[in-house]
């Protein structure tokens, strides 16, 4: 199709023609377009539907304020939808499609929305959907948001990548716009750090959608030329297509870099987008204004654009948005568009202006004390009816008009730490305000110096003032001449005039809505933000919020001033989920830890379970075995007929070590241990401050003033920052030393009646009952030599012993220990059989220790010394923690041999209905145990220890579990320990 | 954030974990305070609105606990301090 | 070699060392460096010092680390440095140091529970922006911390503008390296 719009000049690359498809539709376009501009070369202004009453509409603006021109980018998992068309660079190949329209754009069936407006006002959904509750999240709430939309996703996997970085810089500046450009030439040519970030693909700001000049250059020209020289500066980084999202504390800024997306697809490997953390010394705002438009009725239809975003379109892309156009302005500046597009060969019929003291027309036909009152025009704009300053009304026949209300700076930024903008009465906007983010200096027109010269200069003083602050020499070149033309604006918000005049038309927020809630009284503006949805969804009010508040200061009578303004915060633009997310999805959300028998467990075929980061063998499945439960119920019985290895080695390890370790360990521990002596090992019990028990598990004296402690694999880390803390913060003078070795030793468990046999074959030195009894701990070595440590401690209730060597020798001994056992029938376990053995042993592990429970309830209380302080002794004697018929740990037995339990089903007594005040405790740890031949349970139940014997029911209400219990105890197996001290 | 670490200099808080008053320091001795004492000691806690001192550990970092002095309201931080220094001039030793 | 015969693996799975070049970029595993740390017992830091200088063991001060023959040593907190040396001539690490400071110092093994990865190559300020908040551009040779890379911590040290040294939890190397490969590409 025909470029039927395209007039000459602009900054595109004519002699190379990109093909891309809207809505089906082919067109053509050029390098340096974006969709919007490209469509609009083709004659194409209708580009989307409104939110809520789906009207026509095209794009507002050519930029990222854009609230019309949403569109759904690309197809399949890419698809993207919400996406700007007036910022979405064009590239060859595009496919974009319309949104929020059925069966076309053309054609919306949901236009009758538009019909029904009076029922749509602000507040509507409040007031309609309320009754009955239980409508809204099956009825209403689905119909509404089919009906009133946006884009939809494509509910595929992101194909892309996205990474996050980090950058350092003396001085960030935030917008490559004249201000933007001289702050970093300033700062750059004297050897500052500077990154310099702009959102835009090509670098220049306004000057790239200007006529002005800059010295002897055109301002596009200079624009370029800057960045050259910047470019050619080692210290100064140029970030173009780099959104500044956000400023956090203390000089921490967030930025997304769109890498990829002007491309069809990213380059293999190549990031779509790049969620930066700038981490800056100083900061320069210079992210320009945004013009804001005039609410007069019907002044939403494709057509209607801001004034700056209509000339840009023709300076920048060489696009005439229509052949015959007006300009509908309160101030100076749109008298440029006019100029602008009549010297462009552009007819233009009028230049509307309300002030009856606005500049020389020139050629120009001005109409004076004017207002636009109507517009015509279904699917585009045909027609507007003026009315001059003596009344008379007159149709004009155009395609296009430009608005303009003045020029908003974009304070954004300034406000993310919660400063309020001021309003600057000599260019009826608000400027940024005390307060703002430290370090973040504004410029340019972000600081309301509106002029090119008055961008350069305070571009440059900001630049100035930074060297300053950081000890750098910087030198105030001569600035190049520029235009300084004066803000000349008289302030009007609204045309009186009956008809639907729109404020914010992503939104569909119109003049009616705000009088409606001024009429119900909200006129806070944070009430009428919340009560109209003013200022709301992608575009986040750049547009239509300061029109919005300044008519409801109207309404109210009082100053824009005492109205006030909302505040911004991050992100300044829409962020991809996926760029918050990184790397970190699926897979690689979070890195593996991998055991040292990770290999030679998978080589078995072993079923991996994730614990935390660590990937932990669950089972190791045998041919033949088709259900879990049979290659667990067989790690099991093989390990108490014989003997049973198991990887244990993600369990925390720390080095203890210093002449005060055993005083040290007595104030961790709730239990004593100042008495144990070299060469043994002891289970402790280390609770929190609150008296809740924290964690256990064994610690063992290697040496005179050496201890190794070890750790639940859950809480190993917890329990290092808490010993630290003890160490540092409680008793600072202790002579304690600690570091992790969690990661130093392979350790793996080998119980069962032949466990001492299969590790005299491994061990060197004499590990009988007598050199090395029960709860003994030391140093060794193995298969002739190799260091390695020795524990004689069970968790299986087993005769065991724990075996460390150096990890890089665990995947040898773990082949070694199996190579040996062969004649012991020996077998590898996972965790799933560990589970049992502890359960019919009770010992209690993650799901007793949950943080809610005491020495007490678990059976332990007696550790707990009272000869001594310790962390959580003197609060676990709390009343109410101490009580009699408090929660003790039972074990649970099925009344029916093959009846069932479940983890988390609650005790009732037998007959007592399902109810609190009946709750007895809850079933915590569930197994079957192949060695009694029935589930069994661990639980808290409350007086547990009189209920032995007694029967109980097990109650689960979400899975209709009730089952008679019977309550036993929790030592199923081997009560009186012979086993393990054999 | 950034918290100036008094060894280290600036380093972002993302290495840190964050757990609370700097009067955690305080710590009672269970041999001769009761529960009332313990109770005061881990519950009751000014929350203020502006300065306030707090127990960071530098996870990520040289495993340091320090005490930051922060502005609750503007998140300033007005300083840090190793918290075995400030345990000690507290009186604290073993 | 020991005579117990049992054969390692390298912390990246397997019995030799992996190396990795990606555009400018070269990741080697480093096998054959014995690792302990070093803390002196409370009281005795004068102490240490003086036992270190007498077998050439440097002692760096905070956010540094310092090579030597045969003995190098990063600081790793305001009590301890990790003590470097070759693996195959101080394999029982402990049993070198260990009579040297007597019970000057808390000393333990740590040769195990560290991956090392040494990345070598032009431009890895490049890199290492996508992986971590250190600005390795800008700090000095021997400058060492502990950082983050992809959830892990890691202690990094920039030995020269070419080569970074980063010992990561050795349990999680393939997740270490799979980070540094996939920066690499997206980032060459």
């Amino acid at each position: 199709m025909s470029q039927s719009h395209r007039i000459d000049g602009g900054q595109i690359d004519r002699s190379r023609t990109f093909r891309f498809r809207f809505d089906g539709v082919g067109y053509n376009g050029h390098p340096g377009d974006t969709l919007a501009s490209a469509l609009l070369a083709n004659g194409v202004r209708l580009m989307g539907r409104s939110f809520k009453y789906h009207r026509p509409r095209g794009p507002m603006t050519a930029g990222s304020e854009e609230p019309n021109a949403l569109v759904e980018l690309r197809t399949g998992a890419r698809q993207e939808p919400n996406t700007r068309a007036t910022v979405a660079e064009l590239f060859d190949g595009m496919r974009a499609q319309s949104q929020n329209r059925w069966p076309s754009l053309r054609f919306d069936a949901l236009s009758v929305n538009d019909r029904l407006n009076t029922f749509f006002t602000a507040g509507f959904y409040y007031k309609t959907f309320m009754w009955p509750a239980a409508f809204w999240e099956k009825v209403y709430e689905p119909i509404i948001r089919r009906a009133a939309g946006l884009g939809s996703l494509s509910a595929k996997h992101d194909p892309d990548v996205y990474d996050k970085g980090f950058l350092h810089c003396d001085l960030l500046v935030i917008g490559a716009g004249p201000a933007g450009l001289m702050a970093t030439l300033t700062a750059g040519r004297a050897g500052l750090r500077v990154i310099l970030a702009d959102e835009d693909f090509r670098m220049g700001g306004r000057l790239n959608a200007e006529t002005f000049t800059i010295g002897d250059q055109s301002g596009a020209g200079w624009a370029e030329a800057t960045v050259a020289e910047l470019a050619s500066l080692p210290n100064v980084r140029l970030m173009p297509r780099t959104t500044v999202i956000g400023a956090f504390d203390h000089g921490v800024y967030g930025a997304v870099e769109r890498v990829a997306d002007h491309l069809p697809e990213p380059a293999p490997g190549q990031p779509r987008q790049i969620l930066w953390r700038i981490y800056a010394g100083r900061t320069v705002l210079a992210g320009g204004a945004t013009e804001r438009p005039i609410a007069f009725p019907d002044n939403d239809r494709p057509g209607i654009l801001l004034a700056g975003a209509l000339r840009a379109y023709a300076n920048r892309w060489g696009v005439a948005v229509g052949k015959r156009v007006a300009v509908f302005t309160n101030n100076d500046d749109g008298w440029r568009t006019a100029h602008d597009l009549a010297a462009k060969g552009i007819e233009v019929v009028a230049v509307i202006d309300p002030r009856e003291d606005g500049p020389e027309a020139g050629s120009l036909r001005a109409i004076r004390g004017g207002e636009v009152v109507a517009t015509k025009g279904r699917l585009g704009l045909t027609e507007i009816t003026v009315r001059s300053g003596k009344g008379r009304l007159e149709t004009l026949r155009v395609e296009a008009l430009g608005v303009s209300g003045g020029w908003n700076p974009n304070v954004n930024i300034t406000s993310h730490h919660r400063s309020r903008p001021v309003w600057d009465e000599d260019i009826a906007a608000f400027v940024p305000g005390a307060g703002g983010p430290p370090g973040l200096m504004a410029a340019g027109a972000a600081a309301g110096r509106l002029s090119t010269h008055g961008a350069l200069a305070s571009g440059q003083a900001a630049a100035l003032e930074v060297a300053e602050a950081l000890g750098k020499q910087a030198t105030a070149d001569t600035l190049p001449q520029a235009e300084d033309a004066p803000v000349n604006i008289r302030p009007l918000w609204q045309v009186a005039k009956e008809g639907r005049a729109w404020i914010d038309q992503q939104n569909d927020v119109t003049v009616k809505d705000v009088k409606l809630a001024h009429q119900e009284n909200f006129t806070s503006v944070e009430h009428l933000k919340r009560y109209t949805t003013l200022g709301m969804a992608t575009d986040q009010g750049k547009t239509g919020n300061v029109l919005g508040l300044a008519i409801m200061a109207e309404l109210t009578g009082r100053s824009i001033p005492e109205t006030g303004t909302t505040i911004y915060r991050p992100p300044y633009t829409p962020v991809a989920m996926g760029a918050l997310a990184g790397r970190s999805r699926g897979r690689e959300f979070k890195p593996f830890r991998l055991t040292p028998s990770h290999k030679w467990a998978t080589e078995q075929g072993a079923v991996f379970v994730e614990v935390g980061m660590w990937l932990r063998a669950q089972w190791f499945p045998r041919p033949g075995e088709t259900h879990w439960r049979q290659s667990v119920d067989r790690e099991v019985l093989q390990t108490r007929k014989s003997v049973g290895i198991c990887d244990v080695t993600t369990l925390g390890k720390i080095d203890i070590q210093g002449t005060d370790a055993g005083a040290f360990l007595n104030r961790v521990y709730a239990n004593t241990f100042a008495t144990l002596p070299v060469g043994k090992c002891r289970y402790g019990l280390m609770l929190r401050e609150d008296g809740i028990v924290y964690d256990d598990g064994t610690t063992a004296r290697m040496g005179e003033n050496e201890y190794v402690m070890t750790t639940t694999t859950a809480n190993a880390v917890g329990v290092f920052r808490h010993l630290e803390y003890c160490r540092q913060c409680l008793w600072p003078d202790m002579d304690v030393q600690i570091i992790s070795t969690t990661e130093a030793w392979a350790q793996f468990s080998v119980a069962g009646p032949n466990a001492r046999n299969l590790l005299e074959k491994i061990v060197d030195q004499d590990i009988s009952d007598a050199a090395f009894p029960y709860m003994g701990a030391g140093n060794v070595t193995v298969c002739g030599g190799l260091r390695a440590r020795l524990f004689r401690i069970s968790f299986s209730g087993e005769l065991a012993y724990e075996i460390a060597v150096p990890t890089r020798y665990g995947d040898a001994l773990i082949r070694r220990l199996v190579a040996e056992g062969k004649e012991f029938d020996a077998v590898v376990y996972g965790t799933e059989a560990l589970g049992v053995m502890r359960v019919e042993k009770g010992h209690v592990a993650g799901n007793e220790l949950n943080g809610q429970t005491t020495a007490l309830n678990m059976g332990l209380g007696k550790m707990v010394s009272k000869k001594k302080d310790s962390i959580g002794m003197v609060l676990s004697q709390r009343e109410g923690m101490v009580t009699e018929d408090g929660l003790r740990l039972v074990g649970v037995k099925p009344v029916k041999p093959d009846g069932k339990l479940e983890a988390g089903s609650h005790f009732l007594p037998i007959g007592a209905r399902p109810v609190l005040a009946n709750d007895g405790g809850w079933l915590t740890s569930k197994v079957y145990s192949p060695h009694l031949g029935c589930d069994i349970a661990l639980g808290y139940l409350k007086g547990g220890t009189d209920k032995i014997g007694q029967r109980m029911r097990a109650v689960n209400l979400l899975t209709g579990l009730d089952t008679e219990v019977e309550i036993v105890s929790p030592h199923f197996f081997d009560p009186e320990g012979e086993r393990l001290r054999g | 954030m950034l918290i100036p670490h008094p060894i280290l200099g600036p380093r972002d808080a993302q290495e840190f974990v964050y757990l609370g008053d700097a009067a955690l320091i305080d710590r009672p001795d269970g041999m001769t305070a009761g529960v009332e004492e313990f109770h005061d000691y881990l519950y009751q806690r000014d929350n203020p609105a502006g300065v306030h001192r707090e127990l960071w550990y530098h996870e990520q970092g040289d495993r340091s606990w320090l005490v930051v002095t922060r502005d609750t309201v503007t998140h300033e931080i007005l300083g840090a301090e190793l918290a075995r220094d400030v345990a000690r001039a507290r009186g604290r030793s073993k | 070699m020991a005579e117990h015969g049992l054969k390692p693996l390298c912390a990246l799975g397997e019995a030799a060392p992996k190396a990795v070049t990606i555009g400018p970029v070269t990741i080697t595993e480093r096998a054959d460096v014995a690792l302990a740390s070093l803390a002196p017992r409370r009281g005795r830091e004068d102490e240490v010092r003086a036992k270190a200088a007498g077998i050439g063991l440097p002692l760096p001060g905070p956010a540094a680390a310092q090579a030597g023959a045969p003995l190098g040593a990063v600081w790793l907190t305001p009590e301890i440095w990790l003590v470097e040396a070759p693996f195959d001539s101080h394999e029982d690490i402990l049993g070198h140091l260990k009579p040297v400071f007597g019970d000057a110092a808390s000393i333990t093994e740590q040769t195990d529970a560290w991956v090392r990865l040494d990345v070598t190559g032009r431009d890895l300020p490049r890199l290492f922006e996508r992986l971590c908040n250190v600005d390795l551009a800008e700090v000095p040779d021997g400058f060492a911390t502990r950082t983050v890379i992809e959830h892990l911590g890691v202690t990094l040290i920039r030995r020269s503008a070419g080569e970074v040294t980063l010992y990561g939890p050795r349990s999680s190397a393939g997740s270490l390296l799979h980070a540094l490969e996939v920066a690499a590409v997206s980032a060459f």
